[in-house]
């Protein structure tokens, strides 16, 4: 009744192909966004610092796996190493280059990674598939070999867990949890909102039709190999970033050990629960993946903590997790994002049902 | 060699564009795979404006001449010409970036997308925007994206498919798939179109709305049609002029009226005594 497009006409074809060509969507966002720039002044710095951070940049990183696999349909699995190659170069950005700004420095890594992503890509061009995540498995153990292996990277130091530098933006330094939410929040925000933008436009429609019949777009006059190239290095700009904020406003260390293949296989589930080849999905899949754990440790520990041993309770969680994945992926394959879209298309005809 | 014209529909008068120079020059075509002689020394031309359909039974090499066409597959031997320029080391997207788009045989859609969407794909080499470009939404960006709808609108209109423009291709019936991936070759505004049996597994109405699509794009847009085709009556209602392949060889090349009463293709789809 109230979410339903009566009375909006489009009259132009731009009009049309807006963001959100519907006001409620539009209402809508603007809520959230203005909601998630109110959260610290309500949560307290262990929902910040322990949730909304994590979520925000998980939520990036899942976005830039669902760029290459959800998208443009290139399964890969070296979301960690990516995410390593950006928090090192941040690192030695900030090291290296005196007084350069933050912001500046997480976009260089995100470049660095963006490079090292195309390398990595370069197998796409003959292998697809399963075979291609094999691939790009190299990537993961690869790079963070690398980082501890070469000293360089890590400017010698011995313990191998590097304190990451304070945030600096215009001369203020940045270390309440609330602040460095701001900042995790405006990046991640500008690049979703790019993101959108691209997958929408004639770059999502190549890396889609890449995905989905790639003799028919070389036919159209796609070249394959840029456009694969392309998804990798877009994808690995994301990771990348990500890996530099993981680092700089989650973990405030820079340490390869952070960047292992659970990491990468957590994304990848991130993005499958979420939602392939949706925007929305991404925060969707990373929010699932990471908060439903932690609640059902708050929700168990609160009901059995003393009757229980805490071994069995957290076995158990583990347990039920599994389960529900599974369940699922049975009942929605296509993910949360589809239950959302499925949501609206209800919302549209409720309550009256013609 | 080349068989002289006569339209089978309409008469040379009527057409807004009239048959004109050769467009693609065939000669001597040979391809092989492995042992396999897929194509044997095929020579033919098509002309600007005619509609050129291939026919012969199955395994007859259609479509692989169709690969040869816009470089899938590169002949061993012989050379084609495209507006009397040789053409070395043809890839599909050099193929399409002279204009030259085709449609598959097995339905090439891009399933996960709209139908808006998928002859907007066809606009490819129309998006000169680069990525950048896209995801800040500058000018150019937006220009061409208005640009390529536009074209997309109006081929949805002409191929009459406006309630199914927001439809993922996956849901469609296979008639209505057929003419979308038509639509997506057109969005591209070819000079010459490649339809690789156009017109298979539909039924008679179907048969009949993809005819007068074909016609109408040949007549509407001056586009060179080249058909691989199997329903004889569709071929020889529409097409200027026939080749008639078998075993990867050509053995008749005329009119339609040529071919019908040719005793080499009656044998060839029917069978002789040995």
């Amino acid at each position: 009744m109230f979410y339903r497009e009566t009375g909006q006409f489009r009259t132009s074809y731009a009009q049309d192909s807006q963001i959100l060509p519907l006001r409620q969507d539009r209402i809508g966002m603007a809520f959230l966004l203005l909601a998630a720039i109110m959260i610290p002044f309500v949560a307290n710095a262990y929902w910040l610092s322990a949730i909304m951070i994590p979520w925000l940049i998980l939520s990036l990183v899942a976005l830039g796996q669902n760029i290459l696999m959800g998208y443009a349909g290139q399964l890969s699995l070296g979301s960690a190493g990516f995410m390593a190659v950006g928090a090192f170069s941040c690192y030695n950005f900030i090291l290296r280059i005196d007084g350069i700004p933050f912001i500046v420095a997480v976009i260089l890594s995100g470049v660095c990674a963006a490079l090292v992503g195309i390398v990595f890509g370069l197998p796409s061009l003959r292998i697809r598939g399963l075979y291609l995540a094999v691939a790009t498995l190299a990537s993961q153990f690869f790079i963070v070999w690398s980082l501890d292996k070469f000293g360089w990277f890590k400017n010698y130091d011995p313990s191998g867990v590097i304190t990451a530098q304070k945030i600096v933006i215009m001369g203020y330094t940045l270390d309440t949890p609330a602040q460095k939410y701001w900042v995790v929040l405006g990046i991640v925000a500008v690049l979703a909102l790019l993101a959108k933008n691209m997958a929408r436009g004639s770059v999502g429609r190549g890396w889609m039709a890449v995905r989905d019949m790639d003799v028919a777009a070389e036919v159209t006059g796609l070249s394959l190999l840029r456009t694969k190239l392309q998804a990798f290095a877009i994808s690995s700009f994301y990771c990348g970033v990500g890996g530099a904020l993981f680092a700089f406003a989650y973990l405030q260390t820079v340490e390869p050990s952070a960047f292992t293949i659970d990491l990468s296989f957590r994304i990848l589930f991130m993005v499958i629960i979420g939602g392939l080849g949706t925007i929305i999905g991404s925060f969707l899949g990373a929010g699932f993946i990471l908060l439903v754990p932690i609640f059902m440790n708050i929700f168990f520990h609160g009901l059995f903590g003393h009757a229980v041993d805490a071994s069995i309770i957290s076995a158990s969680e583990q347990v039920l997790f599994g389960v529900m994945i599974i369940s699922f992926m049975i009942f929605e394959p296509l993910g949360l994002a589809r239950l959302w879209q499925l949501t609206k298309e209800r919302l549209r005809l409720w309550p009256f049902k013609h | 060699m080349t068989a002289p014209i006569q339209h089978s529909t309409l008469q040379p008068t009527e057409r807004a564009y009239p048959i004109g120079a050769p467009v693609l020059e065939l000669d001597s075509i040979s391809l092989r795979f492995g042992g396999v002689h897929a194509l044997t020394n095929i020579s033919f031309n098509v002309l600007e404006h005619e509609i050129r359909a291939i026919i012969g039974p199955n395994g007859a090499g259609k479509s692989s001449m169709l690969n040869v066409i816009n470089g899938i597959y590169v002949p061993q031997e012989g050379t084609i010409k495209f507006r009397g320029n040789v053409l070395n080391g043809m890839t599909p997207t050099k193929a399409a970036a002279m204009g030259i788009s085709r449609t598959f045989q097995n339905i090439a859609l891009f399933k996960g997308m709209t139908v808006l969407d998928n002859i907007m794909a066809g606009r490819t080499l129309h998006s000169h925007a680069t990525f950048l470009e896209v995801a800040f939404q500058a000018p150019r960006a937006r220009r061409e994206e208005t640009e390529s709808r536009e074209i997309a609108e109006e081929i949805i209109e002409f191929l009459e498919i406006e309630h199914i423009r927001k439809t993922p291709v996956a849901r469609l019936p296979y008639g209505l798939q057929k003419r979308v991936e038509l639509g997506r070759a057109l969005a591209a505004r070819p000079s010459v179109l490649l339809l690789d049996e156009p017109m298979a597994g539909m039924n008679i109405e179907e048969k009949q709305d993809m005819c007068r699509s074909i016609l109408d794009v040949n007549d509407h847009y001056g586009t060179t049609v080249v058909l691989i085709e199997h329903d004889m009556g569709v071929v020889m209602d529409i097409s200027d002029r026939v080749v008639v392949l078998d075993y990867g060889k050509k053995i008749v090349d005329g009119t339609p009226d040529e071919v019908r009463s040719n005793q080499n293709v009656i044998d060839a789809y029917l069978g002789v005594a040995h």
